[in-house]
């Protein structure tokens, strides 16, 4: 019994090693010198430059890019992962009370209306949805960014399963006391939804703050870059550089990869609930 | 407020896909009629639902048809219009061997990439149930590349199979292998498909574990009685109850490694898809937005949605026949 309990250990390190080393060797190489890797290759232990670096890609312009700062990009950032995280939660949830807790004609077509959209990813239809943006003059605007990412029905039907699990008595009660459909969609269903509410959030910010090839497309006024679209612009930086800047590069991902890997490792429990419960 | 019991976040994981599949089944069978309460008003309904209709029609409906309809037309590169071509694009595409072999690469790249990052991913998440010491930790360290963006994933990528500071590299060469990622074909698949599957080895892991921790401790200890042999009891216990999970999971690595992954993709061939592997997506994105072949590029976007809608409906009709429980 022992035996094969050693063995789990082994093999659980060994998982920990591939899947965390990167992320130790891409820090501990942005903080040392270009020029240092260049020579020597990627680091595992801590180099003196780590203010340095990190000064350099937060606050200079025209480092990867031409016109922004690090700053202004991680400001990008979560102005797509929190308008996006926000704008899905309050969509779905109107639409999913709707579709609940109301009795209306064109409830059954509405509702496959809004399935059709789980069956298509954004990525297979690019082309168009680009050229729809343009028709209307929203390219390079934080409403061009994150509206058509709301597009996928994913967290109405999430909440739509969850109110359907909310007992029946409660809306009686609430018939009883006099309340209207607002006052209970406020007073009950919104308290009562906290949990799934911060569950869902977290994963829809991180969703949105990795979003790459819809800002891609979107964005190509560099003030709306965000940190994920600011990736490809390092490497093309890249071609033809005799020495290429492998720390800032290093120090951009690590910016890049921080706040969603934070928030998941500070929040795991509603993290791991709102992924398994709601599938994307 | 205490009677859903699943809402308190200190209830154990819940054993995951239910809701997928649940939402399926019983969706078409009663839409409405969900309570036996409801309310009835003429308008409001219709005002909840607006701004989620309004973004569905603008956002993937309109764009959807765009697609389809510019499939069969070719546009002038000048812009001064568009001739009807019936179904000349999806001939042109079909016949040029060039999509052919992306399709070929794309088949193969998803069908490794689902392979490894499902066993690694089990594997992981069985040992993980298995310990008790270090369980949570264990836990915490395997899920946090989940976070990584594709992109962000495929740079770390390029600088561990970089030719001049690569480690990757450097480890090939010792078994005499010249790795060249970005030049040599193979070298770069094998680097990308490297990438994905680290990327997506926590998800996985994630579904696993929850599905694992969901079996009852009865059906565990009876299993532990009948059948003393670890490996054998993974096979003919666990592993037919993870089917839900299993099953569900390879839905979502099929879309990762056919759409998701075109971040890595981007970053690992930095533009310059020559003589490097794309996928059949990043095909589309090079076509339409490089190559101004709109008309190609849409008849690939509909060949790509006819390739998902199957994919999907077959594989609900068989979840639906195998799997009885979740």
């Amino acid at each position: 019994m022992h035996r094969t309990k050693l063995l789990d250990h082994v093999i659980l390190l060994i998982g920990v090693f591939i899947m965390v080393g990167p992320i130790v060797v891409a820090f501990m190489t942005s903080t040392h010198e270009a020029a240092d890797i260049h020579r020597n290759g990627l680091q595992i232990l801590p180099g003196g430059h780590m203010i340095d670096t990190y000064t350099t890609v937060l606050t200079k312009e025209g480092g990867f890019t031409g016109k922004i700062t690090g700053l202004r990009m991680i400001l990008n950032s979560l102005i797509l992962g929190i308008g996006f995280a926000a704008g899905k939660i309050v969509l779905s949830m109107m639409a999913a009370y709707a579709l609940v807790y109301f009795r209306f004609r064109f409830a059954t077509i509405t509702f496959w209306m809004i399935f059709t959209t789980l069956l298509l990813p954004l990525e297979v239809r690019i082309l168009p949805s680009y050229e729809v943006m343009n028709a209307l003059n929203l390219t390079n605007t934080y409403t061009g960014l994150i509206v058509p990412l709301l597009a996928s029905a994913t967290g109405t039907f999430y909440f739509r399963q969850f109110f359907k699990s909310i007992p029946d008595e409660l809306l009686e009660a609430a018939r009883i006391d006099g309340a209207g459909p607002f006052k209970f969609f406020i007073d009950v269903i919104v308290p009562l939804s906290k949990t799934m509410i911060a569950a869902i959030f977290i994963i829809m910010f991180v969703y949105g703050w990795n979003q790459y090839l819809w800002p891609t497309l979107m964005t190509t006024d560099e003030t709306f870059f965000t940190l994920v679209r600011g990736i490809k612009q390092i490497l093309l930086v890249w071609v033809g550089s005799n020495i290429p800047d492998y720390n800032e590069a290093f120090a951009l991902a690590i910016l890049a990869m921080l706040p969603p890997v934070m928030i998941i490792v500070l929040f795991q429990r509603w993290f791991i609930k709102g992924l398994t419960e709601s599938d994307k | 407020m205490t009677h859903a019991p699943s809402l308190s976040p200190t209830s154990p994981a819940v054993p995951t896909a239910g809701g997928f599949f649940r939402r399926f089944r019983s969706a078409p069978a009663e839409p409405h009629f969900a309570k036996r309460v409801q309310f009835n008003s003429p308008l409001l309904p219709y005002l909840f639902l607006a701004p989620q209709m309004a973004i569905i029609f603008v956002f993937f409906y309109w764009p959807s048809v765009q697609a389809i309809q510019s499939s069969f037309y070719l546009e002038d590169p000048f812009g001064f219009g568009s001739t009807f071509v019936g179904l000349a694009n999806y001939t042109d595409v079909l016949k040029s061997g060039e999509y052919r072999g992306i399709a070929r690469f794309t088949a193969v790249f998803t069908a490794a990439v689902t392979f490894f990052s499902l066993a690694i991913g089990l594997l992981l998440a069985v040992k993980a149930d298995g310990v008790i010491r270090g369980n949570g930790t264990y836990k915490t360290l395997l899920i946090w590349v989940y976070a990584i963006a594709p992109p962000v994933a495929g740079l770390m990528g390029m600088m561990f199979f970089d030719q001049h500071i690569g480690p990757l590299v450097k480890f090939a060469a010792v078994f005499g292998w010249d790795m060249k990622v970005g030049l040599n074909y193979n070298d770069t698949a094998i680097a990308m498909i490297v990438v994905s599957v680290w990327k997506q080895i926590p998800y996985n892991f994630i579904f696993f574990l929850s599905g694992l921790q969901g079996i009852p401790v009865s059906v565990r200890e009876a299993a532990l009685m009948d059948c003393r042999a670890g490996f054998r009891r993974f096979w003919t216990v666990t592993l037919p109850l993870l089917a839900p999970t299993a099953f569900f999971l390879l839905i979502i690595n099929t879309t990762y490694a056919l759409f998701d992954t075109f971040g890595i993709i981007d970053v690992m061939v930095k533009d310059k898809a020559a003589n490097n592997p794309i996928s059949l997506v990043y095909k589309v994105y090079m076509d339409g937005f490089r190559g101004n072949d709109l008309g190609g590029s849409s008849a690939q976007s509909v060949i790509l949605m006819l390739v998902v809608f199957v994919l999907t409906i077959f594989q609900f009709r068989f979840i639906e026949r195998r799997v009885h429980y979740n």
